[in-house]
This record gives C-alpha cells, sequence and structure tokens, in this order.
C-alpha cells in the first residue's frame, strides 16, 4: 500500500468549496439555531401552559431522535409537504443544500435551546424580581437583565455546541451534499483513495476542533471570575 | 396524489425480505440495540478504565488520556465511521482478509461497534473524570491515611461513590449511543434508520415509514431514561445525592 499524497493535492480546489459550503452551513445553522433556540426556551420557560407544553414537546422529540433520521424527513418529505400546501403541480426542487440548511437550524434550535434555559434558570430570581421591582416589563426585563447575563454564562457551552455542529455538518453526508466530507468522499470514490482522503479529511477536522476548543478553554478561564 | 399515506403498508409484503414490512423493520430495530449494547460495553470498560487513569498523579498517564479524549472528540463520528471501515483493514492485512471474506454485515458489525464503543469511551472517560474530581479531596486524603494503597482507594473509596454521582450523564450518553449508532447506515449496516429510509424508498411511503422509526426511538429514549432513573435511586447514597443530579 503506498500512501499517494499527490491525490489529495490536486484535489485541493474541489475540497476547499466543500469546506466553505460547511462552514457557511455551520455559520448559518448557529445564528438561525440560537435564534429559534432563544424563543424555544422562551416559550419553554413561559406561564402560558400550551406554549410551554409545545415547546417541551418539540425540543424533547428533537432531542431523542438521530439527527440522520431528521435529516430523512426533511428531505424526502419537504418537497411533497410544500406541495400540498401550495397546490403545484409537482413537488418543488429543493436541493441536499438548502434542506440540510432548514434541517440544521431546526435540530439546533433543539439543543440550543437547552443551553439557553439552563442559562437563564441559571440567573437568580432576585434578578427578575429586582427588574420588575423597578417596573419593567417582561420583554425589557429579559432583554436588558437576564439575556444579557444568562448569554454571558452559557458562552463556553453555546460555543462548544458551535463545535460539535461544525462536526455534525458532515452528516449531510447522508442526503448526497456536497460539504467537505461530501466533496472528500466523492473525489475519494472517483480516484479509489479512500484511505489518503479520509485519512486527509480525519487530519482536517481534528486540527480546526482541536484548535476551536483550545480557544474555548481559554476563554472560559478568562470569564469563569466573574461568576 | 400529493401527500397520500397508506399505513396498510407496513403488514404488506417486504421486496427485501421475506415477511411483511413491519417484521423488517424490527430486525433492524434488533441491529440497533445489538449495536449499542454491544459498543456500550466496550465504551463503559474502557471508558471507565481512562476516565480513572486521568485522576491519577502519573503525569504522562494522565497526558495520554487526555490525548485519547481530545482525538475521539474532535473527529465527526461519520468521518470515524469511515476510518473504521475503509482505512483500519488496509493497515491490518489479516483483517482485512477475513472482511472480504466474511458476510459484509459482520464487517459492517465490526467496523460499527469499534467506532461506536471507542468513540463513546471518550466520552464516558470525561464523565468518570468529572465524577472522581468533583469528590472532595479528603475522601481520597482519608482513603491514603487509613493504610490503603491508590488502587485500593481508588476501587473502595473514590470509585464507589464517583459512578453513582455520573449516572445522569451516562444516561444521556446511553441515548446518544443509540441515537449515533444511526451513523452505521453510512457503511451499509441495517439498523433502524437505513430500513425504514429503504422502506420509504421501496414503496414511496415515506411519511409512515419514517413515522414509525421517530416513533421507537422515542420509546427506547425513554425507557432508557426509566431504567436509569431506576438504577438511580437503587444506588443512591444516602443523605449525599438524593433527590438531586436531575
Amino acid at each position: 500500500m503506498n500512501f499517494d499524497l499527490g491525490v489529495i493535492q490536486s484535489a485541493l480546489p474541489y475540497l476547499w468549496k466543500g469546506m466553505q459550503y460547511t462552514l457557511e452551513l455551520t455559520v448559518i445553522a448557529t445564528l438561525g439555531g440560537l435564534f429559534f433556540g432563544t424563543l424555544l426556551a422562551l416559550a419553554r420557560l413561559s406561564s402560558i401552559k400550551p406554549l410551554s407544553l409545545v415547546a417541551t414537546g418539540y425540543i424533547n422529540l428533537m432531542r431523542s431522535i438521530p439527527l440522520v433520521l431528521v435529516l430523512f424527513w426533511f428531505f424526502f418529505l419537504m418537497p411533497v409537504v410544500i406541495q400540498s400546501i401550495t397546490g403545484a403541480e409537482r413537488p418543488p426542487f429543493i436541493g441536499p443544500d438548502r434542506t440540510a440548511i432548514i434541517t440544521f437550524i431546526m435540530f439546533e434550535a433543539a439543543y440550543f435551546a437547552e443551553i439557553m434555559r439552563a442559562g437563564i434558570q441559571s440567573i437568580s430570581r432576585g434578578q427578575v424580581n429586582a427588574a420588575y421591582a423597578l417596573g419593567l416589563t417582561y420583554r425589557q426585563s429579559m432583554t436588558h437583565i437576564i439575556l444579557p447575563q444568562a448569554f454571558r454564562n452559557m458562552l463556553p457551552v453555546l460555543l462548544t455546541q458551535t463545535i460539535i455542529l461544525f462536526q455534525d455538518t458532515s452528516l449531510v453526508y447522508v442526503i448526497s451534499g456536497t460539504d467537505f466530507l461530501g466533496a472528500t468522499s466523492k473525489i475519494a470514490q472517483r480516484d479509489s483513495r479512500l484511505v489518503e482522503m479520509y485519512t486527509f479529511a480525519a487530519v482536517v477536522y481534528f486540527a480546526i476542533s482541536f484548535s476551536l476548543s483550545l480557544l474555548v478553554k481559554r476563554l472560559q478561564k478568562k470569564i469563569a471570575i466573574i461568576r | 396524489m400529493a401527500f397520500n399515506m397508506d399505513w396498510d403498508v407496513f403488514t404488506q409484503d417486504a421486496t427485501v425480505s421475506d415477511g411483511p414490512w413491519w417484521e423488517y423493520l424490527i430486525g433492524g430495530i434488533g441491529w440497533t440495540l445489538t449495536l449499542s449494547a454491544c459498543a456500550w460495553v466496550i465504551a463503559l470498560l474502557l471508558g471507565s478504565i481512562i476516565g480513572t487513569l486521568r485522576t491519577t498523579d502519573r503525569t504522562w498517564v494522565v497526558r495520554l488520556g487526555n490525548a485519547w479524549v481530545e482525538l475521539f472528540r474532535n473527529i465527526p463520528l461519520l468521518v470515524q465511521m469511515f476510518l473504521w471501515y475503509f482505512v483500519v483493514p488496509e493497515f491490518i492485512p489479516p483483517l482485512k482478509r477475513w472482511m472480504v471474506g466474511t458476510e459484509p454485515i459482520y464487517a459492517q458489525f465490526l467496523a460499527a461497534v469499534l467506532c461506536l464503543g471507542l468513540f463513546t469511551s471518550a466520552r464516558v472517560a470525561e464523565q468518570v473524570r468529572a465524577g472522581i474530581q468533583s469528590l472532595p479531596r479528603g475522601q481520597r486524603n482519608a482513603g491514603l491515611a487509613m493504610g490503603l494503597t491508590q488502587a485500593q482507594t481508588y476501587r473502595f473509596v473514590l470509585l464507589p461513590m464517583a459512578f453513582r454521582i455520573i449516572i445522569p450523564p451516562l444516561t444521556s450518553e446511553t441515548m446518544n449511543l443509540i441515537k449515533n449508532s444511526s451513523i452505521a447506515l453510512t457503511i451499509g449496516l441495517a439498523e433502524l434508520t437505513f430500513r425504514s429510509r429503504e422502506m420509504g424508498e421501496l414503496t414511496f411511503q415515506f411519511f409512515p415509514a419514517f413515522a414509525a422509526a421517530t416513533v421507537v426511538y422515542v420509546a427506547i429514549a425513554m425507557s432508557a431514561n426509566r431504567i436509569m432513573a431506576f438504577i438511580e435511586r437503587r444506588v443512591a447514597v444516602p443523605g449525599y445525592i438524593a433527590g438531586g443530579g436531575k
């Protein structure tokens, strides 16, 4: 067996395009997941019973089924559902890339929501009471008092979840998306160079995730003093 | 035809096996659970050993343990799956010969068990280390002061406490493992998710197929949760973590 580095080198431009998609997907899913995750967490903690029940149900459902299955749900059924809503002649073409973005936002929202909930609940009750006592409304006390502190407390966990998300984006492979792993895999099969390509993919993922996790650790040390 | 659902599809003959589709899916559940159970044994054994070693005072052992955890935690599980199935056998000729010669399902199963077992072992190791380090320093010192060796201190003082404390995080690792086992479909292992997709593709009844898989995963998650909660209650240290940790 010979290890041929030339294969990797000649595939680099294509792999870079895959990596760009991976990064794009990670950023969009993180931002979207954060947005919907915050809403979900607020809904779950809400005193309006039906709202909190629905949010809890959604979060628990998403957290108990595999991401692969969620990807399949959206990939195979979203076109049909959209078709039945719009009454179009044939199912619209959505494609793996857009399916992945929607799925990851929906899926990660549930995980971010749980982190948010823990963060919000870590703020002492007195802060909420103080905010209300000052005459702030629910919205004002959330945006000015609770959420800023909660965000700071949960920042390390959120960043760690983002690193996990970065690794999880490789699962778009199952719906034939061309992210970094998808690109690697396509080259690997085309050139029959599975050993080189998959080893290379592992090294790249490791290098990125490991350096990011070191940064998170450093950040954690920095902001841990505040609590 | 936009959204026709045919729930009778489960009793129809599966084109890929002898029985009806529901039987085919049950077979998939069997693979999912067997795979998870085997990987869990490896993960718990290896994870406990590595997690314990990471709390000792031998620097190089601790470093080795840390390296193990970082290695498995920073590579996507899917990539690890490919490494075990496509790459590792290339470096071990006898294994390669066996994998080519045997039924594909055995080769897939071995790769998936190793992959999931080692991946989860890193996560268990992290929990075990955290559990041991959360114990008051006095416990270790008390053990050593009573004349126990370091090994005895771990065996009789630290580990019995630590394992009880980490039952809740181990529960969620168990459920993660069951969910992660679906990634074995990428190397062709016909577990639950694989079979439900196959059923969808062959009958065009995606909705009932995925709904069935979803219900099963939720049921598994809920029962794993119940079982671990039961164990947690049975082994709780009176007055120590009673009622806590949830």
